[in-house]
């Protein structure tokens, strides 16, 4: 099944910068995809790459990762961190036999609520065309 | 509440129309009462108000609830006051767990009410998912250094210092240029007749004259390191460096005029910016002999409302009818042309405004989409504007083309928002915690904002938020000791092997490796620094063994939230 199914995905923000952009994007009333499910984490250094591939087998269609814009983090350098882990979570994917295409790390800044709506849109379209992930089973 | 089985309350709020609008509220609450361990479920109209506060402490205390969750809107502005809530009646303030449903639900899918109440409850079962896990913590203390630090010696930055200073706690001011003032420096008189440079004199003798207020000038910020109520910042003045320690920071670093690239700025000297002309008028050097019938034409929204600067700059509209009766004053027979775009002099400014068209200053308005041009003939420079009134291009000889140049945010103030570690917004101006709830906070606790550091604004405007900046800081300031987040980091011994992948992870240098003999054997463990530590997590994310977790957001409770919104149990 692909194509305009209706994905589950979910997105690990930070407190600091991408939780704050969301609600920025509530706050402008800019609309986008109801697919995505928002954790809210204090960094996204906290998210230990575990975490996301038990949401994949889990039966997450997507996960989403937000942190602040490089050299923006609230806590020095934890999104840094978040961008070597995305390394290993996408080698991991691999041998999950998940597409990486299904896990997207960003930026997104507590001033850019349209362009967390964006990331969310696009997401929500790749996912869409990538179908159903083999491990869900609902 | 260790040891208790969980009996959590939902609270789920209609935000007035703001949630029930969208979101189906009842068939929310109907839902939340069949998820486990929840004992209460109620819908209010505004959770947040002071009368469903009194109830919900009264509902915790007859139902016995150990735990609450919230569906209403998000953390950041209201978990405080439901945490505080919880407190009251004995509950610890960490028991609570919010799902942000109008942020993330009713104001993101409001053309799809189906989709957007089904969300809502998997948003509630998410937290209470959360929620069955969550444990009390206790906040340390920390001592508070009654000082504050005001980066920027503006208009702003003065007036914070001064009031600060006025209610007994010392204020150091930095300020990078060598002299005090900023950009009051360059504004000689106002629409009302007040002459600033006499205002600016007075509040630099009061702050000369202040031994609590300590100005460094010529001074830049190397570091700013530690939390509220402990800041550390490393200055340097002149190739020697200082320290000082400070328990809250104000940021009014101020603005600067935009230097205009377009209508020949730069390139003919008969082009010049509001501030020039008002530089002229004061020195008078506006007539310059050229004789009486000169022709000013001022251009409005220069840098300012366009693609790259879309906001209002919100003083120039003011600023420029200031000149133009300045100048009518001095020389009625000169003939003064404003083209605007619309003529902001809100409040009780509308008045100069009225007054400027009555004295002969000529209004005419442009369109975004067809700017005025200037060009340069043998003699004057042409002004082409095109007049949607009528309809067509009319061209002014002008003596003198003025432009009001926008307000744009200081260059350095990303670099300064890295080392606070607080936002700026798209176009660059530091951005408060909450527009309405928090007009002068960061959402970094203890540091605060004022002037044109955050916005466009007029001097009245800056001397009341810089007022209230300094109102917020007295709050902290007042205080001996000051809560800390619970939120730090806490190594579970059984867990951990002391592999130490942790200790080099930590940024804050917070966690040190401990070896010891225990039963003949050597043992090793790490230990972190509770002060020290911030909670950011890279220790629990980089732990092989799960023997190291942030309170309040450990991989158990952030994975039953996961597993909670993907349906698994």
């Amino acid at each position: 099944m692909s194509g305009n199914f209706d994905p589950l995905i979910v997105a690990l923000c930070c407190n600091w910068c991408s939780y704050t952009g969301a609600d920025l994007a509530g706050v402008a009333r800019i609309q986008y995809p109801h697919n995505v499910r928002i954790v809210r984490v204090m960094c996204s250094g906290m998210v230990h790459p575990n975490l996301v591939i038990d949401a994949f087998t889990s039966g997450a269609d997507g996960v989403l990762m937000c942190g602040c814009h490089l050299g923006d983090c609230h806590y020095q350098e934890g999104n840094y961190k978040a961008e070597k882990r995305a390394e290993a979570i996408r080698l991991m994917l691999a041998d999950f036999g998940i597409e990486e295409e299904r896990f997207r790390l960003e930026w997104v800044s507590a001033a850019e609520g349209p362009r967390f709506a964006q990331i969310v849109r696009e997401f929500t379209e790749q996912i869409q065309t990538l179908g159903v992930s083999p491990y869900r089973t609902h | 509440m260790k040891g208790e089985e969980p009996r959590i309350g939902v609270f789920v709020c209609h935000c007035g129309t703001n949630i029930a609008g969208v979101v189906n509220v009842p068939s929310v609450v109907e839902y939340a009462k069949t998820l486990p361990d929840v004992v209460y479920v109620e819908n209010n109209l505004y959770t947040c108000s002071n009368d469903t506060q009194e109830r919900i402490k009264q509902i915790i205390n007859e139902h016995h609830l150990n735990r609450v969750v919230v569906a209403s809107c998000t953390p950041r502005t209201h978990e405080p006051l439901f945490r505080n809530t919880l407190r009251e009646v004995g509950l610890n303030p960490y028991l609570f767990e919010m799902a942000n449903i109008r942020d993330q639900c009713s104001w993101v899918h409001m053309h799809e009410p189906e989709a957007a109440t089904e969300k809502s409850k998997d948003l509630v079962r998410m937290a209470v998912a959360k929620a069955r896990l969550l444990e009390p913590l206790l906040r340390r203390l920390v001592k508070v250094n009654k000082s504050a630090l005001v980066i920027g010696g503006g208009l702003a930055g003065m007036t914070a210092a001064l009031a600060i200073a006025n209610e007994g706690f010392d204020a150091y001011i930095v300020e990078k240029e060598n002299e005090l003032g900023g950009n009051l420096r360059n504004i000689h008189y106002l629409l009302n007749g007040e002459k600033p440079q006499a205002e600016l004199q007075r509040l630099r003798e009061k702050i000369l004259q202040n031994s609590r207020v300590h100005v460094f000038t010529g001074a830049t910020i190397g570091t700013i390191d530690g939390t509220i109520g402990d800041f550390r910042t490393k200055l340097s003045m002149n190739g020697q460096s200082t320290e000082i320690g400070h328990g809250i920071v104000i940021v009014a670093t101020g603005a600067t005029e935009y230097k205009p690239t377009e209508h020949l700025y730069g390139q003919d000297d008969r082009v010049l910016t509001q501030r020039q002309l008002e530089e002229r008028l004061v020195s008078n050097r506006f007539n310059n002999g050229n004789g009486s019938d000169q022709t000013v034409v001022m251009i409005q929204c220069v840098g300012s409302r366009d693609d790259n600067h879309p906001y209002c700059s919100r003083v120039c509209c003011a600023e420029a009818i200031k000149n133009a009766l300045r100048i009518k004053a001095t020389s009625p027979q000169t003939h003064v042309y404003v083209l605007y775009r619309d003529i902001r002099t809100y409040g009780l400014k509308e008045s100069y405004y009225t007054k400027a068209r009555q004295q002969g200053v000529t209004f005419i308005r442009y369109q975004e989409a067809h700017r005025p041009e200037v060009k340069r003939n043998s003699r004057a420079l042409d002004v082409f504007v095109f007049d949607p009134t009528l309809g067509m291009e009319i061209m002014i000889p002008a003596d003198l083309v003025v432009l009001s140049a926008g307000i744009h945010p200081h260059p350095e103030n990303r670099a300064l928002a890295q080392l606070l570690k607080v936002p700026v917004n798209a176009e660059g101006f530091f951005l408060e915690a909450h527009m309405k709830l928090r007009p002068v906070d960061f959402m970094t606790d203890g540091v605060f904002l004022c002037g044109l550091a955050h916005s466009p604004k007029t001097i009245e405007e800056s001397i009341l938020q810089a007022q209230a900046a300094a109102a917020r800081a007295a709050t902290i300031l007042a205080k001996d000791s000051i809560e800390m987040e619970a939120n730090v980091s806490e190594v579970l011994d059984a867990s951990c092997d002391g592999c130490a992948y942790c200790v080099d992870t930590c940024p804050y240098k917070a966690i040190t490796l401990l070896e010891y003999m225990w039963a003949g054997q050597v043992k090793k463990v790490v230990e972190t620094n509770e002060t020290m530590c911030k909670g950011c997590g890279c220790c629990q994310a980089t732990c092989p063994k799960k023997g190291v977790l942030i309170r309040g957001f450990t991989l158990d409770q952030i994975q039953a939230q996961i597993h909670a919104a993907l349906g698994v149990a």
